[in-house]
């Protein structure tokens, strides 16, 4: 489908976050580390909506509360202490971090505030143990320039993250958290809605990602970057996409969402022709349970042999609809599923417009069942196999989605998939609800510091790749790739450090790095200081440059080892000049007839011989001095 | 009425306010050399810079504005008064008990105003049960106000007031008191109404928070269920303390008003039962009794009030150089008690010793209690123990100090005869002295 992004009138504004790297999380001490293993300490919570004397209260947040949810935090001690478990009030704000954002904002000619106020805003879906995620804004109202046009950049924030969700149990009333990401300093960075085609927000994207690596301060890998999309169509309606992680994806996204609106539209413009509105759809659930007694379902059968429920309801004139595709592998019965797996807290739900059959459902059952509600040949069901209490919510909610399309794009908050398309996450927040974290003192930014941190400024991408053309010899490409790569940074410091060629760096830093995510190669498993080491061993002559992707791999796949270790694995170790002194010996036997004849000239050809045994385990260079002085 | 005077700006920031007429809640238009911004005025609550203007944007959040004499403050908007409906009180259940919420000042119920930021209290039975909803199944709930100050700036003479206003609501006939207090100093008043409210015939409980009721966090909601079902249901009539048992919003413990004390300076379980046990727990909205030791509750029993303490009662902590001079100090301030506070077993240095025998030569009862916290003071092991007892020191066996003193105090605000209060100080009467001293965790170690 080719759209034309300016008739429908698209829009989008970008948030940015990304994960700072400055050693220890925004209001306590504790290192900005995850951890994989089993959790050291869980604990139970549960958070109130809190009264407001403006009365609102998060929809979404008061309906779990009253469900009774429950939230259980793991933690290790390694990653949080009691400032994260809110068993202590937070320290003074990390004053590098601060600083971190200062110069972002700068470098996007944004206006800091005088004084910084931590801001404590409202979130009670557990994901925060205190309740709120504690935020403050650092600069105002500047701009970036992105090819010609001019971004105007609305805001840049410093943040806490959020703890991160681990799963849920008991039917989905207690939520799993791990608090080891909770209070990882993030960088919040926001443009105007003045986007207005996929691509142009992913170039947007990419210029941001750039100069806030350019601080040098942010941290690299799949989660310390989440893009958030605000998309809206004139006709349709404003959805906020939280949770892009990779910048490649935002083009995909955005065009998916504008599909997602263009496909609802017309859903609602069938509906208006075919009569069917708001009230023709009832929220009358009928128990079918004993249809499905002896299915071969497996799902259902689950729920029967618990002795649940199978719950359904009609939706008149859905029939053809709820199966329409709305985004790749996306329909609107998929709609109606995330709308019940949030709110009732099921798996998924099954409808008439997909083929039951792939689920052991039969023709059978699905006559029975559409007796059972009532069905006419225009009409979907929906039903839902799981506690009487879940299954009420589900067709609940799934008959509220149903309603919705009826009159247009309900707003909401989305998190995006991998593969670009969106599911439902919650409903959109109110008003932020935000009042100050009154255990944090104000922090003041001194002219001092602005003028700081202004003549320290990181050098601005364009003067940097011209630099790193002259004075490294790179190809304009090359330098390009440097400065757009997450492993731009290491570069220089890399090329010092270990005096290989900066040709070999900067291909390894871009190419290669790309091509090994290609492979599946976990490139976060490999520290910065490793890939040094790495470079590090080159330089010294212990590592062929050939090898240098091998090692990379090697330690991708064996976390907490080093350079040496990878070496040794691998069987890559060096000869050093005695373990040279025997190879040269057996090829200059085995060709004595040769040397006999040509003397020095034999060299070539004892080269060579000698490097076909020894290729990549030796120096060239080595090889030819010790050949030289045998010949001799 | 202005409300920009007792709003914490001063110097130019205050001077401009003024000049522009912004009141707090204003909205506001404050243009600098280069940047304008608009929002609500917002009170200044923190000590710092007299130039700084705080302003809540549209975005809710707030910022700073350093306001300079080139900068200019404009009204743009007159402030709205927020509107909260507090939500009707549920119908009361008749068959529910009736307890009455007393409240000192902690703010076990409150809420936000975010439009400027400022905590309020909610002590109303119609707030609590907005904030609390779940109280309407547990009791049918009276409130009081009976102070609204820090705990740390309550004394002897409060807890007077207090056990007095318990005793009259307790004449009333209710079924059980509530004390919502801040949690620094609540471990001396539970001790203090402990000695002062004796023959109880329902429970007094004192509860309060760790994490302010603002916060979706709170543990106030938690530990006031669990105080409010204990004070209306539990079998036993003493005065007690309710609070998380751990870190979790799992359970309640009941601690004995005299065996109780704030272990650490900001978890959830700070109090800890201490040469004791916490007497029940609540959870599940079910109050489990914990040991069978314990007074009953029975509504026929006729409380005895003794609500008086001395203010001339002091705390000497020793260490080591500790200088006499201390001791000797309040002996001439004309102090009546002094609970010692000593290392150990019980034990001072030897060069304490003539202050302490000039003090009880004079009349001032000495006490002492072991700042181990842990465990039970035994003066005979030690010369220095044998020596302070031959001076007469007052031994106080398991308690710990800060029960030992707010004892002392009691003690010597029923009497001015020293051996009649030696003699009070030694009696049990509200489970401050236990005969046996258990280990705190159960043992299993070594075992195959």
């Amino acid at each position: 489908m080719t759209i034309d992004y300016a008739k429908v009138g698209l829009k989008v504004g970008l948030e940015i976050h990304q994960q700072l790297n400055v050693g220890s999380k925004l209001f306590c001490s504790c290192p900005p580390e995850l951890f994989k293993e089993d959790p050291e300490i869980t604990f139970l919570r549960r958070l109130r909506p809190t009264q407001s004397e403006l009365g609102q209260i998060d929809p979404a947040a008061y309906f779990e509360f009253q469900k009774g949810v429950k939230i259980l935090y793991e933690a290790n001690r390694k990653s949080s202490c009691l400032v994260e478990m809110d068993e202590e009030p937070p320290h003074p704000i990390n004053l590098d971090a601060v600083q971190v954002v200062l110069t972002a904002s700068l470098m996007m000619n944004m206006q800091p505030v005088d004084e910084v106020h931590v801001m404590r805003k409202t979130v009670i879906d557990g994901s925060n143990t205190t309740g709120f995620q504690r935020t403050c804004i650092i600069a105002l109202d500047g701009w970036i320039k992105v090819g010609e046009k001019i971004i105007p950049m609305q805001a840049s924030s410093l943040e806490e993250d959020a703890a991160r969700k681990t799963g849920t149990q008991d039917e989905g009333k207690t939520i799993r958290y791990r608090i080891d990401r909770l209070g990882i300093p993030l960088i919040e960075v926001a443009t105007a809605p003045v986007i207005y085609s996929p691509m142009e927000a992913q170039e947007v994207a990419f210029a941001i990602g750039r100069i806030l690596r350019d601080t040098g301060k942010v941290m690299r890998g799949l989660g310390t970057i989440r893009q958030d999309l605000n998309v809206s169509l004139p006709n349709g309606a404003l959805i906020e996409i939280k949770g892009v992680q990779e910048l490649e994806l935002i083009s995909t996204v955005v065009d998916y969402e504008v599909q997602r609106q263009l496909g609802l539209i017309a859903i609602k413009e069938d509906l208006a022709k075919c009569g069917v509105n708001h009230e023709s759809l009832k929220s009358d659930f009928v128990d079918v349970t004993d249809i499905f007694k002896e299915t071969k379902s497996k799902v259902i059968r689950k729920a029967v042999d618990k002795k649940q429920k199978v719950l359904a309801v009609k939706l008149q004139g859905f029939a053809g609809l709820t199966g329409r595709e709305l985004m790749p592998n996306f329909r609107l019965g998929s709609e109606l599923s995330d709308r019940a797996k949030f709110w009732g807290r099921v798996g998924g739900i099954f409808h008439t417009d997909e083929v039951l059959a792939n689920y052991s459902i039969t023709a059978e059952e699905v006559e029975a069942l559409r007796k059972a509600v009532g069905a006419a040949e225009t009409d979907a069901v929906v039903f839902v196999a799981d506690t009487a209490e879940n299954t009420q919510d589900a067709l609940k909610a799934v008959v509220e989605r149903a309603q919705e399309a009826c009159t247009g794009i309900p707003a909401e908050t989305r998190t995006a998939k991998d593969d670009g398309t969106t599911r439902y996450m919650r409903p959109r927040p109110g008003a932020a609800r935000m009042y100050p974290e009154t255990d944090i003192p104000p922090q003041m930014i001194t002219d001092e510091l602005v003028h700081k941190v202004m003549s320290n400024l990181p050098e601005p991408a364009e003067k940097k790749l011209a630099r790193l053309v002259k004075q490294y010899g790179l190809n304009e490409k090359l330098g390009k790739q440097l400065i757009d790569s997450e492993y731009g940074s290491l570069f220089e410091v890399t090329v010092k450090e270990s005096g290989v060629a900066a040709s070999t760096v900067a291909a390894f830093l871009t190419e290669t790095t790309k091509a090994l995510k290609r492979e599946g190669i976990q490139l976060d498993n490999v520290s910065d200081e490793q890939i040094k080491s790495i470079f590090k061993a080159v330089g010294s002559g212990e590592l062929a440059k050939e090898a240098i992707a091998d090692v990379f791999s090697w330690l991708s796949k064996n976390e907490g080892k080093t350079v040496q270790d990878a070496i040794g694995a691998l069987g890559l170790k060096m000869f050093t000049e005695a373990d040279l002194a025997p190879v040269i010996d057996r090829v200059i036997a085995a060709n004595k007839a040769q040397v006999d004849k040509l003397g020095k000239n034999a060299f070539g050809m004892l080269m060579g011989a000698a490097m076909k045994e020894v290729r990549g385990k030796a120096n060239p260079e080595l090889v030819g001095k010790l050949l030289r002085e045998r010949l001799k | 009425m202005s409300q920009i005077e007792n709003s914490g700006y001063k110097g130019e920031a205050l001077r401009q306010l003024k000049l522009a007429d912004c009141d707090i809640g204003d909205i506001i238009r404050v243009t600098s050399k280069s940047k304008v911004y608009e929002g609500i005025l917002i009170p200044r609550a923190e000590l710092g810079e007299g130039t700084i203007v705080i302003v809540k944007m549209k975005s809710g959040y707030n910022v700073g504005i350093n306001v300079t004499k080139e900068v200019k403050v404009e009204k743009i908007g007159k402030g709205t008064k927020p509107a909260f409906a507090s939500p009707s009180i549920p119908k009361q259940n008749p068959a529910l008990p009736h307890v009455v919420i007393m409240s000192t000042g902690g703010t076990i119920a409150s809420r936000v105003d975010y439009r400027t930021g400022a905590v309020r209290s909610a002590i109303s039975a119609s707030d609590l049960y907005g904030v609390v909803p779940e109280l309407a199944d547990v009791a049918r709930v009276d409130t009081e106000i009976v102070y609204s100050i820090y705990s740390e700036n309550l004394t002897q003479k409060n807890w007077t007031e207090l056990a007095q206003k318990v005793a009259e609501r307790i004449e009333q006939g209710v079924d059980g008191i509530v004390i919502a207090h801040g949690t620094d100093t609540m471990a001396y008043t539970s001790a203090a109404l402990s000695f002062a409210l004796q023959n109880l015939p329902v429970p007094v409980i004192v509860v309060g928070a760790q994490r302010s009721s603002d916060r979706p966090s709170s543990d106030a909601a938690t530990n006031l269920i669990g105080a409010v079902k204990a004070a209306g249901e539990a079998p036993f009539a003493e005065v007690c303390l309710v609070m998380h048992e751990s870190v979790s919003d799992i359970a309640t413990v009941v601690h004995r008003g005299t065996k109780v004390r704030k272990c650490h300076t900001s978890r959830r379980d700070t109090f800890k039962s201490i040469n004791g046990f916490p007497i029940a727990k609540v959870k599940n909205l079910q109050v489990t009794m914990e040991t069978d030791q314990y007074q009953r509750r029975d509504p026929k029993k006729k409380l005895v009030l003794k609500p008086n303490f001395s203010e001339k009662v002091a705390l000497v902590k020793f260490y080591p150089g500790l200088d006499p001079a201390v001791i000797d100090f309040y002996v001439e301030k004309g102090f009546k008690g002094i609970l010692l506070e000593g290392s150990g077993l019980g034990h001072v240095s030897k060069f304490c010793f003539d202050s302490i025998k000039n003090a009880v030569a004079k009349g001032v009862l000495v006490a002492l209690a072991s700042q181990c916290i842990w465990g039970r003071v035994n003066m005979n092991v030690y010369d220095t123990g044998r020596d302070l007892l031959s001076f007469g020191v007052v031994p106080l066996d398991d308690m710990f100090p800060e029960t030992g003193l707010v004892k002392l105090m009691w003690v010597l605000g029923q009497t001015s005869d020293v051996e009649e209060a030696k003699k009070l100080l030694k009696t049990n009467i509200a489970g401050e002295f236990s005969s046996r001293t258990l280990p705190q965790d159960k043992i299993v170690e070594g075992a195959q």
